[in-house]
């Protein structure tokens, strides 16, 4: 499992995490190259895996009758992609496709939860990471919900 | 301009104040000065000394002026009135240029008076003053502004007769005049009848003087004169409080206190209007039923009203808490990194006027307290100095 | 016109427009249109970026538009963007060719573009925002040896909402330009990113102390894009924004424009973010 090309070091996400604690993570991870247009995981599937993306791009969609496939937001360098698999019913609440070539160190979350379990001080770690993601994702999600770039005029 | 020869003071007699008018009159000065028109002391062209308000005092308070029969017959010994030399200098509404179909823009005839103005008080010489920095001595001037001051003649009037909510004294624009002025007079009743010390403060002013009739003043009359200005400083109605207003409105910045004043303001523009350095300005076109003819006009706005602030979506300033947080935090702070000064003069004018008596000197108190700073306001009324 | 004649200019009647003529308008968006402008009189001294004019239409009123043009020419003529958003604005977007319109300025003070020689320059655009940058890219793109990264980040509501979307395409091509285009609502047809200019801002690799950061857009759009510069280190003085309030005349004559100690229109519309920081959070300032 362990993969010490998955080149965790420089991500953003995971400086928070002592080197110990960074290390497990390394140990948990696997790199992986995804071809433009892969779907990664759909709406309502059981969430397993967790991908901390170097390079490319991928759209996170949900499937609404008359538009289609949607996509609501796009995750690039640095980002973190998926954390359903920390949280119950552990299901994927988005979808996840690539919309071009994508490298990523995907990690294995069974042996996250795992560990997480085991070593609290971990779980409270890597669980304060993901709070980490999350929030700054919440708050680019605000703002776009003020719509800032709205003409007065603009009815909708 | 040439450095002003400073006459020593002499005498004017109330006869020779007549011919000081004359004079101005005749060397093509629009003469302005306060008059009595519709029971208040209001500042008009003037025709001759006659029309001064001979006899008139007034009685000020918040929210409160009233003429009052003097027992002499003083000229000048009134307080400030709703209008200030600003309706002059800057006036209320005036055309900046016409534009026809498919021709330019044609500025507006250059009206530029040249008035002398009769009767400034400490606290209006120094709204002058204050208000050339903002329209006269920035990047852009205002041109007909520059004009109407360059070409402008002051006859200060050093006060005896603050009013009740003069407080110029702890603004340290008055009672004396400061610098700015052509003549500054001192008006003075006693034994010896009615007359006036005159002081020149250019070679303009000393031009004047010399076609009007005076004689030199002995030390007692000079001293007389001073000591009584001296003593107006005693009898302001209303004071500033001596702190740092433009760190104390940095910090009061989300004060409740705001509120506080909003629940009585009715953010009417009254302060603004007769504030004599209140120069805010908006722009209106009106044009012909054709379109083809169309002139812009500016006038004076207020930060009390609610479409001041207004950017594409809506304004800035809606609750009348914060319109009244920024008159004041201008007035007494911000002016100062904007211009270099503080924007009050301390004439009271915005007290008198406002229909429900807001005391800026008070709020500024109010906020003092309210910080925990010291508020040497505080027991001024009652003359008690802590030792 | 020399110096001289701009300095006479300036102090005769600031008041008064210059007559331009206008010579092209092209539609942006549904809502915002470009206009190219040449003096009908004579010209008014050349602007630098970050600079705006007031445009005037008789009868209708006046308001201030940022220059969008390009620095460098030097043919007279201006370019400014407008956003249809009241009746000026919108007479001026309907400005046909022929049309004249009265233009005060260049006012205001300049994005200092030439202060960033040697460094990365990260620019940051929302919506119309991204109006008075154009001339900051255009400055960069004459003197791209003169700078080492160019990154231009612009976020819009919706694809058709771009404004120069031509041009930037066009850039995104270019090597010597790092191009992220983002949009808030999603869209069918578009293969983009969405998200808020914030997101692809904290991917983009920074070097906190070669960077100097340009910002424009509605304020709560400066303010959160300048904490993700702030928490990836660059230092606030770095980080340059530009602001807006109502101006009645442009010149610190009107009193409109006043934020706290500043006036937009004479210390704006450019400022360094500490200057704009503490301004920017105070309600109803």
């Amino acid at each position: 499992m362990s993969n010490p090309d998955a080149g965790l070091a420089g991500l953003g996400v995971l400086a928070g995490l002592s080197a110990a604690h960074r290390d497990l993570v390394t140990r948990a991870a696997v790199a992986v190259r995804l071809g433009a247009g892969e779907r990664l995981f759909r709406e309502g599937t059981p969430a397993e895996g967790c991908w901390l993306i170097h390079g490319g791009c991928v759209a996170l969609d949900l499937t609404v009758p008359g538009r289609g496939q949607v996509v609501i937001q796009t995750l690039g360098p640095g980002d973190v992609l998926g954390w359903s698999w920390l949280i119950p019913p552990y299901e994927w609440h988005f979808g996840a496709i690539t919309t071009r070539e994508t490298t990523a160190a995907k990690l294995d979350t069974g042996q996250l939860r795992r560990l997480a379990s085991e070593d609290p001080q971990f779980g409270y770690a890597l669980a304060l990471t993901m709070f980490q993601a999350c929030a700054q994702r919440l708050q680019a999600t605000r703002a776009r919900l003020l719509d800032l770039y709205r003409s007065p005029h603009d009815q909708y | 301009m040439a450095a002003p020869e400073i006459a020593q003071p002499v005498v004017l007699t109330r006869p020779g104040l007549d011919r000081l008018v004359d004079v101005l009159i005749a060397d093509g000065y629009l003469v302005v000065g306060p008059t009595v028109r519709d029971n208040a002391i209001v500042l008009a062209e003037l025709d001759s000394a006659d029309a001064l308000p001979a006899g008139w005092g007034v009685d000020t308070g918040p929210g409160y002026y009233r003429l009052r029969e003097r027992p002499d017959a003083a000229v000048f010994a009134h307080s400030a009135g709703a209008g200030s030399w600003k309706q002059f200098l800057h006036p209320p509404r005036r055309q900046l240029w016409s534009a026809d179909a498919g021709g330019g823009f044609q500025p507006a005839e250059p009206a530029s008076p040249r008035y002398a103005f009769l009767g400034v008080r400490g606290c209006d010489l120094a709204s002058i003053g204050i208000l050339g920095r903002v329209l006269g001595e920035g990047a852009h001037p205002d041109g007909a502004f520059a004009r109407t001051r360059q070409a402008l003649f002051v006859v200060a009037v050093n006060c005896t007769e603050p009013g009740g909510v003069c407080f110029c004294a702890s603004m340290g624009t008055g009672p004396a005049a400061g610098p700015g002025y052509d003549l500054a007079l001192t008006e003075r009743l006693d034994d010896s009848g009615h007359w006036f010390l005159a002081e020149a403060g250019t070679t303009e002013g000393t031009r004047i003087l010399a076609e009007v009739p005076h004689r030199s003043a002995s030390v007692a009359e000079k001293e007389g004169a001073r000591a009584e200005v001296s003593a107006a400083a005693q009898r302001m109605g209303r004071e500033m409080p001596a702190v740092d207003l433009p760190a104390l409105i940095r910090e009061s910045v989300a004060s409740a206190h705001w509120e506080d004043v909003a629940s009585r303001c009715l953010t009417c523009a009254n302060c603004t209007m007769v504030c004599p350095t209140c120069f805010c300005t908006t722009t209106e076109d009106v044009s012909d039923l054709t379109g083809d003819h169309t002139e812009r006009w500016q006038r004076w706005a207020s930060c009390f009203e609610l479409d001041f602030s207004y950017v594409h979506g809506g304004s800035v300033r809606q609750s009348g808490a914060s319109r009244y947080r920024q008159w004041f935090s201008h007035k007494l702070g911000t002016w100062h990194e904007q211009f270099g000064s503080s924007g009050c003069v301390g004439c009271g004018r915005c007290i008198a006027w406002c229909p429900v008596g807001i005391d800026i000197t008070a709020e500024a108190a109010r906020l003092a307290d309210l910080a925990g700073l010291a508020n040497p306001a505080a027991g001024a009324g009652t003359g008690d100095q802590d030792e | 016109m020399t110096s001289t004649d701009a300095a006479r200019a300036a102090t005769a009647e600031p008041m008064l427009p210059v007559p331009y003529r206008v010579a092209g308008r092209a539609a942006e968006t549904h809502d915002s249109v470009t206009l190219t402008l040449e003096p009908a009189a004579t010209p008014l001294p050349p602007f630098q970026p970050g600079q705006f004019t007031m445009l005037a239409v008789p009868g209708i009123g006046e308001a201030a538009i940022s220059v969008s043009g390009d620095p460098a020419a030097r043919d007279g003529q201006l370019v400014q963007t407008i956003r249809a958003v009241g009746a000026v604005t919108q007479a001026l977007c309907e400005a046909p060719p022929g049309r004249v319109i009265g233009v005060r300025g260049p006012f205001g003070t300049t994005w200092d573009l030439p202060s960033a020689t040697g460094r990365d320059l990260v620019i940051v655009a929302g919506g119309v925002g991204l109006a008075p940058l154009r001339p900051v890219v255009l400055g960069a793109l004459a003197a791209r040896r003169s700078y080492r990264r160019v990154c231009l980040v612009a976020g819009a509501r919706r694809p058709a909402e771009f404004l120069f979307r031509g041009e930037l395409d066009a850039w995104s091509g270019r090597p010597d330009l790092e191009v992220e285009l983002t949009i808030d609502q999603p869209a069918a047809g578009w293969d983009g990113q969405v998200g808020f200019v914030t997101e692809p801002l904290a991917r983009l690799p920074i070097d906190p102390g070669r960077t100097i950061a340009f910002l424009c857009g509605p304020e709560p759009m400066i303010r959160f894009s300048a904490q993700v510069l702030l928490r990836r280190g660059v230092p606030a003085g770095d980080i340059r924004v530009s602001l807006e309030r109502n101006m009645k005349c442009g010149v610190g004559l009107c009193g409109h424009c006043q934020l706290g100690p500043i006036l937009v229109c004479r210390d704006g519309p450019v400022v360094a973010y500490p200057l704009a920081a503490p301004l920017l959070t105070i309600r109803e300032l």
